[in-house]
C-alpha cells in the first residue's frame, strides 16, 4: 500500500510540474461582454504597396505579421529599425504563416515609386514585406491601434515624430507583442515571441 | 645574482608600464568614437556596416581612400551624388551636419579611418581646415 501511494504521489507531482505551453498575452484594454472577454482588434484598413498592389486585412488573413511606421528620408531611428527588421525578414521569409507591413507616414514624398526603389535597395520581396502608402488620416489613425506613435512635427528631424516600435499581430487581428526596433537585444526577444506565436494552435 | 623579489618586482613594473602604454594606444579616438555614435551610427550603424544598398559601409570602404580630400566636406555639407563603394552603387542623399566643428570632423574621420579593420592615414586639424575651405558650393 505504501509503495502504491508513493507512485501515485510521484506521478501527480510530475504531472503538476509540466509547464504550460507558452502563449503570448493579448495586448490592449479588454472588454467583457456577456461574460466573454473581447480583446482589441486591428480595424479594417486599405493601403497600397510598393508594387501598386492593394494591401488590406485580407492580405494578412490567417497570418501573423509584424508592423512598423517609418518614412524613407528618416535621419534618425529608421535605418536601425529597418536593419533589425531585415533580421526578422531573413529569419522568417520562408515561413508562409508570416508577413511584414511597414507604413510610410510621409504620404507626400513616399510615393509608390519611391517605396518600390526603397524596397529594391533594401533587397526585400514585396510579397513578404509590404511597404505601404495610402490615405494620410487612415495611416495616422491606425498607428494608435498598433500602439504606435506617428505625428507630423516640423521641429523633429525629417519633419516627423514616430516610435521605432515593431508590433506583432496574430492571425485574428490581435496585437500580441512589441519591441523597440532600435534595440537589437529587444528585437532578439521579439523574434522568440514570433516563434511562440507561430507555434500557437 | 638577481633576487627573486627583484625579478618579481621588475616583472610587475614592466607589466604595469606595458598596460599603461597600450591602454593609451588601443583606442585613442575616444572623442571621435563618441561623436560617431551620436552623429553617424544611426545610419552607418555602430559596426560601420551601413544598410543594404541604401547606406554604404564604412568598414574597409575603398571610398575613404579614393576620396580622402572630400571627406571633411561630405561630413559637413552632406552628399547628393551617386557614388560607388566597394563596387556597389549608392544614390541616396547623406544629410549635412552643420553643427560639427572642424575638431569634431577631424576626430570622427580619424576614428572611422582606424575602426573596423580600416587602416587609413590620419588627418591633422590643419589638413581638415584646409579641405573645408575648398568645399564645393
Amino acid at each position: 500500500m505504501k509503495n502504491f501511494c508513493f507512485w501515485v504521489l510521484l506521478s501527480v507531482f510530475f504531472g503538476a510540474c509540466q509547464p504550460d505551453t507558452q502563449r503570448l498575452p493579448f495586448l490592449g484594454e479588454r472588454d467583457v461582454v456577456n461574460g466573454d472577454t473581447i480583446y482589441p482588434s486591428v480595424p479594417d484598413f486599405s493601403f497600397i504597396d510598393q508594387d501598386s498592389q492593394a494591401v488590406n486585412n485580407a492580405t494578412f488573413a490567417g497570418k501573423a505579421y509584424v508592423v512598423d511606421f517609418f518614412f524613407i528620408h528618416c535621419p534618425t531611428i529608421c535605418p536601425k529599425v529597418k536593419a533589425n527588421g531585415l533580421r526578422i525578414y531573413e529569419k522568417f521569409k520562408n515561413d508562409d504563416r508570416f508577413l511584414m507591413l511597414s507604413h510610410s507616414i510621409d504620404t507626400r514624398n513616399d510615393t509608390v515609386g519611391a517605396l518600390r526603389r526603397h524596397a529594391q535597395k533594401l533587397g526585400i520581396d514585396s510579397k513578404k514585406w509590404h511597404l505601404v502608402t495610402g490615405d494620410h488620416d487612415q495611416i495616422y489613425g491606425i498607428a494608435d491601434d498598433y500602439f504606435s506613435v506617428a505625428t507630423e512635427n516640423p521641429d523633429a528631424p525629417g519633419g516627423f515624430d514616430h516610435s521605432g516600435r515593431l508590433i506583432l499581430v496574430d492571425k485574428n487581428r490581435h496585437v500580441r507583442s512589441f519591441c523597440n526596433g532600435t534595440d537589437a537585444q529587444d528585437v532578439d526577444r521579439f523574434m522568440k515571441d514570433i516563434e511562440v506565436l507561430l507555434s500557437e494552435k | 645574482m638577481v633576487s627573486l623579489k627583484h625579478r618579481a618586482l621588475s616583472l610587475v613594473f614592466s607589466f604595469a608600464v606595458t598596460t599603461f602604454v597600450f591602454s593609451c594606444q588601443t583606442n585613442p579616438y575616444h572623442d571621435g568614437e563618441a561623436l560617431y555614435k551620436t552623429q553617424c551610427a544611426n545610419c552607418h550603424m555602430d559596426s560601420g556596416e551601413g544598410l543594404s544598398a541604401l547606406i554604404p559601409t564604412l568598414a574597409k570602404a575603398d571610398y575613404l581612400m579614393k576620396h580622402r580630400d572630400q571627406l571633411p566636406c561630405i561630413l559637413w555639407h552632406g552628399l547628393s551624388d551617386t557614388i560607388a563603394v566597394n563596387g556597389k552603387i549608392y544614390a541616396e542623399q547623406m544629410p549635412a551636419n552643420p553643427a560639427l566643428t572642424e575638431v569634431d570632423i577631424a576626430n570622427i574621420l580619424n576614428y572611422v579611418n582606424t575602426a573596423w579593420g580600416n587602416n587609413n592615414p590620419l588627418y591633422s586639424l590643419e589638413e581638415v581646415k584646409r579641405m573645408l575651405e575648398r568645399c564645393p558650393k
